[in-house]
């Protein structure tokens, strides 16, 4: 192997294309906070076509509304009600993180890891109690 | 710095950049706002309604309906569904552009998505006009 000067061994040209292993890599806390970001609006743009029925349902007459508060105490659904309170909880906490490193608060590393670690946690600490109460 | 290289950089050519692109608007800044000031609203929104449906619970279907036919709250909501389906679509737009492969399939999937917001909105605009009729 050609060796540099300093007797490292000289480093590779990768062969392309490079593939990687997502579960090999660390994950800094603000990449996961990131990422659950971009998942949880995902799971949120899947749940508000129900929630607009379920809307419509409320309003459209006395037995809907009657039928969507049942739902509304039934235990499966409840289970979905808590999935989607952690999820507005991660995806609200988050973008209020961004919004506010937007305007350049919070924006340094050693902040911007705690206020990850911070988000990560409220979001669970809100599901948490969503389902202590719903249950 | 060389000054031997420096030819000035020609700005990107308009037709270049949009052939063949889907109508994916908005992009760039305009997107970046729409989604910042629909975020801003939205957050408001819940967090009043949250605060209020928390005061004033409402159990009977009566309430309910003359709660949302009450000029401000149908306002508000009308707001709601501007600024959430402008918030969804922006953050869909971004996510079908990173991920979804080949080109044909991320222009039907941005299509169609599309038209599900469109319907979205018109189906709660008339949602919230027959509570005034």
């Amino acid at each position: 192997m050609k060796k540099l000067a300093s007797g490292h061994p000289a480093p590779r040209r990768p062969t392309r294309p490079v593939f990687l292993n997502l579960l090999h890599i660390k994950m800094p806390v603000g990449a996961i906070t990131s990422i659950l970001h971009r998942v949880t609006g995902v799971l949120l743009a899947v749940g508000v076509p129900l929630g607009m029925v379920l809307l419509w349902r409320s309003l459209a007459s006395e037995a809907g509304f009657a039928q969507v508060t049942a739902l509304l105490h039934h235990g499966a659904f409840r289970a979905l009600v808590v999935a989607i309170v952690w999820a507005l909880a991660h995806h609200l906490l988050a973008g209020v993180r961004h919004m506010l490193m937007d305007i350049n608060v919070g924006s340094t590393l050693h902040t911007a890891r705690r206020t990850a670690w911070g988000v990560n946690g409220a979001a669970a600490a809100v599901a948490l109690l969503a389902l202590w109460g719903l249950t | 710095m060389t000054t031997e290289s420096t030819k000035p950089l020609s700005p990107p050519k308009r037709a270049a950049r949009t052939a063949g692109t889907p109508r994916a608007r908005p992009t760039g800044l305009p997107a970046w706002l729409v989604q910042r000031a629909s975020a801003l609203y939205l957050l408001v929104f819940l967090v009043s309604a949250l605060v209020l449906l928390a005061m004033h619970p409402l159990h009977a279907y009566a309430d309910w309906k003359t709660w949302v036919a009450r000029p401000a709250v149908t306002l508000a909501m009308a707001l709601f569904f501007i600024a959430l389906l402008s918030h969804m679509w922006v953050g869909l737009r971004d996510v079908l552009l990173d991920y979804a492969r080949p080109a044909g399939l991320q222009r039907l999937l941005l299509w169609m998505v599309a038209m599900g917001l469109c319907a979205g909105g018109v189906g709660m605009g008339w949602l919230l006009v027959l509570q005034h009729v």
